[in-house]
Parts: structure tokens; sequence; C-alpha cells
């Protein structure tokens, strides 16, 4: 805090300079309540899970205790047991932490294949986007959520990396996609015409000329895309075709809820999953929405 | 104009051969098939279950197969369910019924909702309502539908009582009585409204961003200033020009519903095609699941075609690309 405001003072002074990114970010959540309380909640939320899972042990809590079945809420089990007698707490934590985990990863993932994907595509143009964008085009008429749900049914031994294998498998062509035409934009404009007259390589007018100039595009698509997959993969466990019940996430514990009888008595089972998901959905896209605003100088509220 | 729609469909028959060819092939590698369930049976010994494979032509090459369904898809045929005991294309009729009406009844709920909300916050921008209104989307833009059909039906169809919690419609009654209907129509509700509260969300941002474009353009001005009244200005002049878009976006909605209902048929055990895609996943059922995945796909790649045909219709610039 105060040395961004030392560095603000510095601004003021010296006008000529333009502020770093990091001070027109920092700016946007000052201004933006919602986005800076979202943000801490999203700082706490992680090193807490984070935290407190290196000394939960996981084996320990899906382990079966047939003693305390469907267990309500007590000084024991804060927030109850499910139907194996597993403590709901505990999945709760390990829970948010696979899911998070697995909603960073294929981000992750699919936003470097969007991106070398899209970054070829959009820069070379020609005969080569051509046929990169026929191929975009096929996975696209693929009815996503059925197709991951067949290749999961279909792989034989079936584990959280090739769940995040399959999910990255289909889910790149969103980025891509925005990536290319913003490429396609960036390339005709005078800096990058300008750098291929003085004779640079193509290596090196992507990595130090085009790449910085999309990278606020990037970090915020890949934002808003984290919260997207983390929603599906709590959906696909949800229907029971993510994660396998040895691994809880979020989306397991919800998915106690497709039995009726968990869905009516034993809300402690289903609901904090739920509004744990939702919460982190909506503090992730409002994070996302400052980092937007602050990438466009146009909607700036800082 | 003709000429777009031809070349549109003839983008289009190659898709839908990929997609088949694709299903086809991903449901032939998946562990087991329809027979799997009869090993260890002590009445059917290991050659007899080879014979029935062969007799059912289990055993041939994939493009054989895939060439055997196909040419049965083009006659109407689409195999025999080895689960349900019965032709798909029966299963699949009882079934397409209930999700025809369910997306019926979301997408008149979808509209019923958007197009007064997109209306009132693109016309009163930036006032109280307006924010609320927002405020609505910008929630529901960021909230699972699954999670939001879940509590719907914990809260209404559970706490209350007010909804029936599953089904499509109250087992003993006989098809064709009123009361069917109206059982019918009650099962719908719930999971209908739960599905459009979160498929508006983009229609009503839609339309509100296209109603304060067209606020401030030339004509708007000119009808203004020759006297026109406001409620004219609104009806006549705005809406016609915004609700263009929003009904080219039609066919887009139709596609969006596909992985709705795979949910909301799953929460409120609602017996349609989104369940018995789950079904025939689960009970490795691959004449069915085929059959659903190649139905869904083609009500995607249509609702993309009639969103393409309807936009060529209302914005001419698109025709000439």
């Amino acid at each position: 805090m105060e040395t961004n405001n030392v560095n603000m003072d510095d601004q003021k002074q010296d006008a000529t300079k333009s502020p770093s990114g990091f001070s027109i970010i920092w700016r946007e959540f000052i201004k933006d309540k919602v986005a800076l309380i979202s943000l801490i909640f999203l700082v706490i939320l992680t090193t807490l899970v984070y935290g407190v899972s290196l000394f939960l042990n996981q084996e320990e809590i899906v382990r079966v205790d047939l003693f305390a079945i469907h267990e309500p809420p007590s000084e024991e089990f804060i927030l109850g047991t499910d139907y194996g007698g597993r403590d709901v707490f505990g999945q709760l934590i390990i829970g948010t932490r696979n899911s998070l985990s697995i909603g960073i990863l294929v981000t992750l993932a699919t936003g470097i294949i969007g991106v070398v994907y899209g970054v070829v595509a959009g820069y070379f143009g020609g005969q080569i986007d051509n046929v990169l964008m026929r191929i975009l085009d096929f996975f696209l008429i693929l009815p996503m959520i059925m197709t991951v749900i067949v290749f999961v049914t279909l792989v034989p031994d079936y584990g959280v990396i090739t769940f995040s294998f399959i999910m990255t498998m289909f889910l790149w062509m969103g980025i891509a996609r925005l990536i290319r035409s913003r490429a396609l934009q960036e390339k005709e404009l005078d800096y990058i015409q300008a750098s291929k007259t003085l004779g640079s390589s193509h290596t090196k007018i992507i990595f130090t000329q085009l790449l910085p100039n999309i990278t606020s595009l990037i970090v915020v698509t890949m934002t808003l895309n984290l919260a997207a997959n983390i929603g599906l993969e709590s959906g696909l466990s949800f229907l029971g075709f993510g994660f396998p019940e040895s691994t809880p996430s979020l989306g397991t514990l919800l998915s106690y809820a497709r039995n009726p009888q968990t869905l009516e008595f034993r809300w402690w089972i289903w609901l904090p999953a739920a509004i744990l998901i939702f919460v982190l959905m909506l503090a992730v896209r409002n994070v996302g929405e400052a980092l937007k605003r602050a990438a466009d100088a146009r909607q700036r509220r800082g | 104009m003709w000429k777009f729609i031809v070349r549109r469909l003839i983008i289009t028959f190659p898709q839908l051969v990929v997609l088949s060819v694709l299903v086809f092939l991903a449901a032939q590698f998946m562990p087991g098939d329809a027979l799997t369930g009869s090993i260890g049976n002590p009445n059917i010994t290991a050659e007899q279950l080879e014979q029935r494979r062969e007799a059912l032509g289990l055993n041939d090459p994939w493009y054989v197969r895939y060439g055997d369904w196909v040419s049965g898809v083009v006659q109407g045929d689409l195999g025999e369910s080895y689960r349900f005991k019965m032709p798909v294309t029966e299963l699949i009729g009882q079934r397409i019924v209930n999700s025809f009406w369910l997306s019926v009844v979301t997408l008149i709920f979808t509209y019923i909702i958007a197009v007064p909300l997109g209306i009132l916050s693109g016309r009163y921008n930036d006032s109280l309502l307006d924010q609320s209104i927002t405020g609505y989307t910008y929630v529901g833009f960021a909230t699972p539908l699954f999670i939001f059909a879940l509590v719907m039906l914990w809260i209404f169809g559970y706490q209350f009582g007010w909804f029936p919690t599953n089904g499509s419609v109250e087992p003993g009654l006989t098809p064709g009585t009123f009361d069917y209907v109206l059982s019918k129509l009650y099962h719908l509700i719930l999971p209908g409204i739960s599905m459009a509260l979160i498929a508006t969300v983009n229609t009503v941002q839609y339309l509100r961003s296209e109603i304060i474009d067209t606020k401030q353009r030339d004509f708007i001005i000119t009808a203004r200033a020759k006297g026109a009244p406001e409620s004219r200005v609104y009806n006549r002049h705005i809406l016609r020009n915004s609700l263009l878009p929003i009904a080219a976006f039609f066919g887009f909605e139709i596609t969006g519903l596909i992985g709705g209902t795979i949910f909301v048929e799953t929460i409120f055990s609602y017996p349609g095609m989104g369940q018995l895609f789950l079904e025939s996943v689960t009970l490795r059922d691959f004449s069915t699941l085929v059959s659903v995945v190649l139905l869904f796909g083609v009500t995607a790649i249509g609702g993309a075609l009639l969103s393409d045909i309807i936009l060529s219709l209302v914005d001419p610039r698109i025709r000439i690309k």
C-alpha cells in the first residue's frame, strides 16, 4: 500500500513516464471495492485451503466409517458426515483444493495451447491460418459436455491427470479463436510492420512485440476461463463423470445431492459446496472483470 | 438469398459426416460391449457369446459396421437397444417428446423474462432499475446452471413443496385427458424456469446494449425532432431495430439448451434425451448412445444454421460475404 502511494507520487512528478501495468491494475482494484474484496477473499481462501490440506490426510478423510453415517453437524463433525461416514468439512477443504488445482491446471494448459495456436494462425495467416481454422471449426461442432463424458468413460485407467487432459482437449478453442483474431489485427499495425521492414525475425517479433501487446488479453481471458473451468469441473463431477469419489472435489460433494433423500434432508453435505462454488466463481469473475477494465483505457475506473 | 442458404447447407453436410464418424468411433473404443453383461452368466458359454457377437456383426471391422449403421440411419433405422430391449427409434421417440416440450417451455420463459428486462434496462439505463437488472445478469452469468437448478428444486420442490420433484407426469393418468396435459405442464414449470433464469442473461445484456446503441442513432433523433411521442419512438423505431438481432440469436439459444438439458433432466429426474444420454453411457448401450449424441449434434448444427439464416435475412451485409 505504502510503496504504491510512493509510486503514484513519483508519477505525478514525472508526467512523461506512463504508469506501469501493476499500478494501473492496483488503481483499478482500489476503485472497485467488490473486486478488491473478491481478490482478498481468493487469496485467503487459497492459502487456507492449500495450507490446511497439508495437515489433512486425504486417505484418512475418504475412509469409510460405518458408525458415523449421515451424522448431522456436531462438534466432532462441523459439517456432519456423508453416506460413508466421511467428514464433510474435511472433504470440503480438500475438495476446494482439488477443484482449484484442476481449474488452474486446465486453464493454464488450454491457455498455452490456445495462445500458441492463435498466434501462429493469426500472425502467419494465409494458408496456415486456413488449415488451422478448419481444424478448430471441427472441434467446435462437437457437443462439448457430451464429448467429454464419452471420452471419460472411454479412458481405461481413469484419474485426475487423464481427466484434466480430456478437459483440455475440448476447451482450448475459445481462447485460440480470440487470440487469433487479435493477432490478425495486431500484425497489420505499424510497429510490427516497421519491425518487419527492419528485418527482425518472426520469432523476435512474436516474442518481443506481439506477445507483450496481447498479454493483457491473455491474462483477462484466462482469469475468466478459470471461473468457467471450475464450474465445468464441478458440473461433470456432479454428473459422476469427473473426479472419482476417492478424490473429493466440490463437484463430488454436490453429486451426493443426486440422491433425493440427501437433497431434501441432509443439506449439510451439498449446500456448503454449492455456496462455495458460487462464491468462488463470482469472486474469480469479479477479479477478471476488474482486470478487463484495467486492460482497456476507455473502461478504467481508476 | 437462396444462394447463401444453399452454400451454408453444403458446409453443414461434412460437419455431420465428421460428427457421425467420430461419435461412432468413440463408441467402438468404449470398454465392454452390449454382451459384456452376459459374461459369467452360467447359462451362456463363451462360444455362444462369440457366436452371438458374430451374428450381431460385432466382430466386423469398424468401417463395415459404420457403413451398416449409416445405411440404417438413412432409412430411419437407428438399430436395436440391447439394454432397453427395444428399437432405438422407439426409445428416442418416447424421450424426445419430453425434451422437446421442456425446450419449448424454457424458450417461452426465457423470452418472457428477457425481453421486458432488456427493454427496461436499456430504456432507463443507469437508473436504479437498470443497475439491479444488470446486477442480476452479472450474478446469473457466474452461476452454474446445475447449482441453481439444484437449489431451486430444494427450495420450491422440497422445502415448500409447490412443485413435483421428479418425472414428467403424475403416474396413473391416462394420456390425452385434460388432467394429463395439466400434470405435464406442472412438471415442466420448475425445470423450465430454472433453465430460463440462467439462459436469459445473455439476451438481456445483448438487448440492453443494443437499445442503448440504437437510442443514439440519427434516425431516432430525427423521429424525436419530428415530434413523435416517446412511446412511438420506443415501440416503432428503437424496438424494431433492436429486436431483430435477438431473433437471430434464437438458433444459438437452442444450441445452448443442449448442455443444459443434461444437467436439468438429471436433477429433476425428467425422462428426456439428456437423461437417456447419461443412461446409455453408464449402461454402455452403444446403439442408443451414438444415436442420441448424433441427434444432439444435429440439433446444435441446425441451431447454428438457423441463426445464420435469420441473421442473413436481418442483416444483408452477411450475405455478401
